[in-house]
């Protein structure tokens, strides 16, 4: 038996006095793709951020590969493989294609002082890394990120964790603001990505989006693990209802937790 | 660019500062009745393009990174003065005094560096207050010191030959330092992997670090860079006038944002040219000392500059939408 790539084990988080994770157990395999599903603030991107190193747990464990993990810094996650991707991140407006993908790594030719960086290299790579996405409409390095589609920039920015070797692709509602034509150029590259035994996770507001990919789901509501299922084990439905569900139950609490955290 | 293409030339950064200076140029010699020959080759604008300009390459640079430094007004005089005191009239050597020049521009960029990168205020606020501080420094210390408000320094012939004489009888040595320095910066940041750190961190600084780049240590550097460019212009100053005095350097604030302006450099960052902060420098240098040369009255030049200032950025606005929506065309 393997042991998944990336596991939580209790995790809590708390800013000061503000619990915003509860005892989060959770895991993710090579090849699976994991939907993480909840309301605004329920704290999807403070888990993911966990995830990628911004943040560190207040107590619980992180293993990779079955061995514990402690990331102080994001370039630590990432190092480790574990790419994450927030929405519009990662690339960068004025730059062109071929040199916002290499931010940090440029490949360069010639020697010594006078290494210059490799423009036909890097755009040639970063073009061909797209097009083995399905996003054909992108043939030119030399244009410019800012005017690319937000379907295609997501795409290229996760593109771009895949080809610097992820392992963990972290997605923080990739599809949110996207037409349904660009949603599905995304979603057709997350099932790529799985296809190449990368772990996903995957967050969004949008069940379609979620059921289209997602092997299995996890719903956060206000913080703790509030389910956790395979797919097809939920209805569309069930899955809605939960999601909802969860958000008029914790009404009620949210405010005697505002009105605490007002207080302090 | 493998084939030329006039659309290519207009879709880069420094395609409006190009634009400016030949229509400056242009409306002097019609206008103004200048003979471009006489103009071309004269020493005044040049002079000042070049004091000007090795100012204006650190501050754009630090404005495409998302950062602004307005301090150098203070840190040219501060940079004439400090080796004027030290050199001139406490009479240590050159050297000592270049060191005292050029260090105390490390230091007040390491100030301005790590209060920005430490602090959440804005680094206009931040150089705003460092600006004012050093003018008091200054301004107290060579009063303190000196007795006076203005210092004279005999620098040595060597020291002279590197940083303040007159080649020909009227064209200022910094004029090579600033041709070297253009060459330098065009070449770090456009030619090689730092150049494009630089412009990922002005487009988008989390994403940036995120990529692995050290964002912090740039930041700091660019400020090292900027201020310590402007003690160097005061230093070359005082060596070359054989004083310094107090006062002056306001105007560089100004003016080199102008310059960096109208060089296409995009205020909030992330997109510009070295190429084009010369070319930006270029212009409002030759509206600032071209008046000169025609007989338009002085007094109109700043409302050249004005006019030139608000088309530059117009024109650089409508460029970069041309490179933002530019897709090539299916070819073959
Ligand atoms: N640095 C922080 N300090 C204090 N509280 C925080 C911090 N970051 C997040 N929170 C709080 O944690 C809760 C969860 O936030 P989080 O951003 O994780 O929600 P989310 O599930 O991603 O919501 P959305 O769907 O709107 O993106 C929120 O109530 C938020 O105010
Ligand atoms: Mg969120």
């Amino acid at each position: 038996m393997t042991h998944p790539v990336l596991e939580l084990r209790n995790v809590n988080k708390s800013f000061g006095p503000i619990d915003v994770l509860h005892d989060i157990s959770l895991s993710v395999k090579a090849g699976e793709v994991i939907c993480l599903l909840g309301d605004n603030g329920a704290g999807k991107s403070t888990l993911i951020k966990t995830l990628a190193g911004v943040h560190k747990p207040t107590s619980g464990e992180m293993l990779m590969d079955g061995a514990p993990v402690s990331f102080a810094r994001p370039k630590d996650a990432a190092d480790r493989g574990i790419a994450t991707v927030h929405q519009f991140g990662g690339t960068f407006p004025l730059m062109t294609i071929g040199r916002s993908f290499f931010v940090g790594v440029e490949p360069t030719k010639g020697f010594g002082p006078f290494k210059i960086f490799d423009r036909k290299t890097a755009n040639a790579v970063a073009v061909k890394a797209v097009q083995e996405f399905g996003i054909t409409r992108i043939d030119d390095g030399d244009r410019l990120i800012g005017g690319l589609s937000g379907g295609e920039r997501q795409s290229l920015a996760i593109a771009r964790a895949l080809h610097f070797g992820a392992r963990v692709l972290i997605l923080d509602e990739p599809t949110a603001a996207l037409g349904v034509k660009q949603a599905s150029h995304v979603l057709r590259v997350v099932m790529e990505a799985k296809k190449r035994g990368v772990a996903v996770i995957f967050i969004t507001h949008q069940v379609t989006h979620a059921m289209a990919v997602g092997d299995h789901f996890a719903v956060l509501i206000r913080g703790a693990l509030a389910a956790s299922f395979a797919k097809g084990e939920k209805s569309r439905d069930e899955i809605t209802d939960l999601m909802a569900g969860g958000e008029a139950l914790a009404d009620l609490d949210a405010h005697l937790d505002d009105a605490a955290a007002t207080v302090s | 660019m493998t084939s030329f293409s006039f659309g290519a030339l207009l879709r880069r950064p420094e395609a409006g500062a190009a634009l400016s200076l030949i229509a400056v140029a242009a409306f002097f010699v019609l206008f103004g009745g200048v003979k471009l020959g006489n103009f071309l080759g004269a020493a005044s604008w040049l002079n000042f393009a070049a004091n000007l300009g090795i100012v204006a390459l650190p501050v754009g640079l630090l404005m495409i990174a998302g950062e602004l430094d307005i301090s150098i007004g203070a840190m040219i005089p501060a940079g004439s003065m400090s080796i004027a005191v030290v050199s001139g009239y406490y009479g240590q050597p050159i050297l000592v005094g270049i060191a005292v020049s050029l260090g105390l521009g490390v230091v007040v960029g390491l100030v301005n560096g790590y209060l920005t990168i430490k602090t959440s205020v804005p680094s206009l606020i931040i150089t705003l207050a460092t600006l004012v501080a050093m003018q008091g420094l200054v301004l107290s210390a060579s009063v303190l010191l000196t007795g006076n408000a203005s210092v004279a320094l005999a620098a040595p012939d060597w020291a002279k030959a590197v940083f303040g004489t007159l080649l020909g009888g009227s064209y200022q040595i910094i004029i090579l330092w600033w041709v070297a320095m253009v060459g330098g910066y065009a070449f770090v940041i456009h030619m090689t992997p730092v150049g494009n750190w630089l412009f990922a961190m002005g487009g988008d600084k989390t994403s940036a670090r995120n990529a692995g780049i050290q964002t912090d240590r740039m930041t700091v550097w660019l400020f090292v860079l900027s201020a310590t460019s402007a003690s160097f212009v005061g230093m070359c100053g005082a060596i070359l006038f054989n004083s310094a005095q107090v006062s002056g350097g306001m105007n560089y604030i100004f003016n080199a944002i102008v310059s960096v302006v109208v060089g296409g450099v995009l205020l909030t960052g992330g997109f510009g040219s070295v190429i084009g902060i010369l070319f930006g420098t270029l212009t409002f240098a030759v509206v600032n000392q071209g008046i000169y040369f025609t007989n338009i009255d002085r007094n109109w030049s700043s409302l050249i500059i004005g006019v030139m200032l608000l088309l530059a950025v117009l024109m650089n606005n409508s460029f970069r939408n041309m490179a933002l929506s530019y897709s090539p065309k299916k070819k073959k």
